[in-house]
């Protein structure tokens, strides 16, 4: 890696995830505004789509390699990768470099290309150590710690060391907020009935809590928590973490209506 | 094989849908879900260098494993010098014929047994029966699913899907013909019938059959830890004593068991040591007041050789103290019948495939979600997730996942690879999907999302994708 002068920015490539992607673009957008106010220079390389978990949990290591190269080469050249989930920022920085096993050289830049890949949260509290967060938001907050952020990268004061400088915010903590929510990617659909006891139970506890909202860091997550919480016409409302720390909250939550025109 | 696995999926699935349906299993889970995780992180928190002596238990058991050979010839060395037998069963069917003629040779009318999840591996209560047996459970949660006629659904808790008001109605079932007539319904009481209603076995039985946590190859014991002392009674009090065990239960030393023994009891429930911590080392001597005329341990293999050298050597370290079922949420949800076979859990979902064949469970490595709170609390650090990965992987190497999944995944894979056409071709469901959801911010239905649509809403996509959003705005990215 590159080392670098001070006054010379740092250039962060933004994987975007498919989630992020499709169903929620506030959160990418979230992340560009967290990493410039970080003075990061931030790109965004066009040819990224998703990180190919899907595939790599259904055991294809074929396509999960042809992917993973896509991915490596597309980032080849800034100087950190960062990740708006914990999940995907896992597959690319633990997963990757298990699937050249066999073949060295790649073996290599995935290394490489896994010690320059950072979570969100892990990079702006530890790597840039982000000051001076310009969000408020009123209300008590809960947070749902996802498990491969959680058990593979240890993030779980990050977030809530970063959310204390949100104004307003206070955090309630969820009983059980290490338990699996039951998403699991294509789990949810596969095993959909186990999936649904998951986050049942899973929401009763945030209903709970009283929080008047449940912030995460992985959007798949996020709209298993939230689609449950709807369909109950429960009243707490989801983010991701990203979305509050840029103050970008005056929109419709994940799973809420458009407010009327 | 497609045909053998849809068939086992329909099954599996159905297993489920009883399981989630099940008033009283749910009760009963939720009920001991938290106590166990409680208790453990307690045990945890109280013990420092908990984690440093986890890698050491992790340790020693890797050392056996690579001196496998070693340690059971010397292991059968020392239980032969002490005047115990040792058989070798390659099999479920040869252990069963093998426990079989011990029990005719020494003219044995009733069996009693310890709990053993290794003889419930190779049906051995069926078997003994077959040859006019009488088998008596000893362990309470194995005697309350015996009254039941269930296997058990839990590797140290073997009953705890049942409530206690069943537990009452069994109770007063089987033992009122017996002269207990009160319907006795608090925990104590209930304890108290079934060891009173054992007792009379105790005395009775001819033969003794036990499993074993242990086997230490220093000395040809075999050790039992249990909260209920029945291993004592069972190994002692009849004329003939059988150890059944996998070979991958031996360790080498008495100092290597006090390691084990410090994590094996703070994983499964908590306490600092099991209630009971019992070592035999062969037949009565002369000098002994009591103990066994005579002492077999028949070592099943039954598979465990054939995971030697391979990937999943690491399952081999397992100590069966329970701890990754008790944190598994699929397990807390579904309970242990559901899995289909008598390991259930993280464990369970790893062994079941490697014991009994890759085809003949593919459900259980996939039913996962991957959250890896299993391996996170392994007290000899098996990768379980890890494994269960590599079990998926194996499976789609091997085409054991429906064609049509695999064509799914392959044009999927294609398309992500090709992202600007991909970025395509997927606006045109977004806009879709956006459209018809009008603003409410959640389709109540998908196309092939029915499993998340009938229960959750399926929160809506944004007109337009990120990425298309952003090369329209800052042309300056191209
Ligand atoms: S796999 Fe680990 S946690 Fe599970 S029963 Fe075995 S030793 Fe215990």
């Amino acid at each position: 890696m590159k080392t670098h002068q001070s006054n010379s920015p740092i250039t962060v490539g933004l994987f975007v995830t498919c989630l992020a992607d499709l169903m929620r673009p506030q959160v990418a957008f979230a992340a560009v505004s967290l990493l410039e106010h970080a003075q990061c220079e931030v790109r965004v390389p066009r040819g990224q789509s998703c990180c190919g978990q899907p595939a790599l949990n259904s055991g294809d290591r074929a396509n999960s390699i042809e992917i993973a190269k896509q991915v490596i080469t597309e980032f080849s050249d800034v100087d950190y990768v960062v990740v708006p989930s914990g999940s995907c920022a896992d597959t690319l920085k633990n997963k990757y470099p298990n699937l050249f096993s066999k073949d060295m050289r790649w073996a290599r830049r995935a290394q490489k290309f896994a010690d320059k890949t950072w979570e969100l949260t892990k990079f702006l509290y530890e790597k840039v150590e982000l000051k001076e967060i310009d969000a408020a938001l009123d209300g008590v907050y809960t947070y749902h710690d996802s498990c491969t952020g959680l058990r593979e990268l240890s993030i779980y004061e990050q977030p809530r060391e970063l959310l204390k400088q949100v104004k307003g915010l206070r955090l309630k903590e969820l009983k059980d907020s290490n338990v699996c929510c039951g998403f699991g990617g294509l789990f949810s659909l596969k095993y959909s009935n186990i999936s649904t006891h998951l986050v049942s139970d899973k929401c009763t506890e945030i209903c709970n809590s009283d929080a008047d909202m449940v912030l995460g860091g992985d959007l798949g997550c996020l709209l298993n928590i939230a689609g449950r919480l709807r369909r109950d016409n429960k009243k707490a409302r989801v983010f991701h973490i990203a979305e509050v720390l840029a103050g970008m909250t005056d929109g419709p939550a994940i799973g809420d209506p458009e407010e009327s025109q | 094989m497609s045909e053998i696995s849809s068939i086992q999926r329909v099954e599996f699935q159905d297993r489920v849908r009883t399981a989630l349906n099940d008033v009283n299993l749910q009760r009963a889970m939720a009920k001991a879900k938290s106590g166990f995780v409680d208790k453990r992180l307690e045990a945890k928190n109280a013990l420092p260098e908990f984690d440093q002596i986890r890698d050491a238990a992790r340790d020693i058991k890797d050392h056996v494993l690579s001196n496998l050979d070693t340690y059971l010839e010397l292991y059968e060395e020392k239980v032969i010098e002490n005047g115990g037998y040792v058989h070798w069963a390659r099999d479920a069917e040869e252990a069963c014929s093998i426990i079989a003629e011990i029990c005719k040779a020494s003219g044995a009318r009733t069996v009693t047994k310890g709990k053993s999840m290794v003889s419930e591996e190779m049906y051995l209560n069926p078997a003994l029966e077959a040859v006019g047996m009488e088998v008596v459970e000893t362990d309470l949660g194995e005697y309350i699913v015996q009254l039941a006629g269930e296997a058990p659904s839990h590797i140290i808790a073997p009953a705890v899907h049942k409530t206690r008001e069943q537990i009452t109605d069994l109770f007063h079932e089987h033992h009122s013909p017996l002269g207990y007539t009160d319907r006795v319904t608090q925990r104590e009481a209930l304890v108290n019938e079934a060891r009173s209603v054992l007792r009379e076995r105790f005395v009775s039985a001819d033969v003794g059959i036990t499993g074993a946590n242990f086997l230490v190859a220093e000395t040809g014991a075999n050790v039992i830890v249990t909260n209920e002392g029945n291993g004592d009674l069972t190994s002692s009090l009849p004329k003939v004593h059988i150890v059944t065990a996998g070979i991958e239960k031996v360790i080498p030393s008495l100092e290597d068991l006090s390691v084990l023994l410090r994590v094996l009891a703070r994983s499964a429930t908590g306490q600092e040591f099991s209630a009971y911590t019992s070592i035999y080392s062969g037949p009565r001597r002369p000098e002994d007041g009591e103990g066994p005329e005579a002492y077999h341990v028949v070592l099943l293999d039954n598979g465990r050789s054939g995971m030697l050298g391979s990937d999943y050597q690491s399952m081999l370290r397992c100590i069966r103290c329970g701890a990754c079922l008790n944190h598994c949420p699929v397990y807390g949800a579904i309970g242990g019948h559901a899995y289909g076979w008598i390991y259930p859990g993280p464990m369970g979902s790893v062994l079941t495939p490697l014991l009994n064949g890759f085809d003949s469970a593919v459900d259980l490595p996939n039913a996962c979600t991957l959250n890896g709170r299993c391996k996170e609390v392994c007290p000899v650090r098996i990768p379980l997730s890890d494994l269960l990965l590599k079990h998926r992987t194996e499976q789609h190497e091997r085409k054991l996942t429906s064609a049509t999944s695999r064509w799914i995944l392959t044009a999927w894979a294609w398309l992500v690879r090709r992202p600007r056409f991909y970025q395509a071709v997927m606006s045109i469901p977004l806009w879709i999907m956006n459209r018809v959801s009008r603003g409410s911010g959640g389709l109540r239905w998908i196309p092939f999302g029915r499993g998340w649509t009938n229960t959750r809403d399926f929160p809506a996509p944004s007109r337009k994708s990120f990425l298309r959003q952003w090369y329209s705005q800052e042309k300056g990215h191209e």
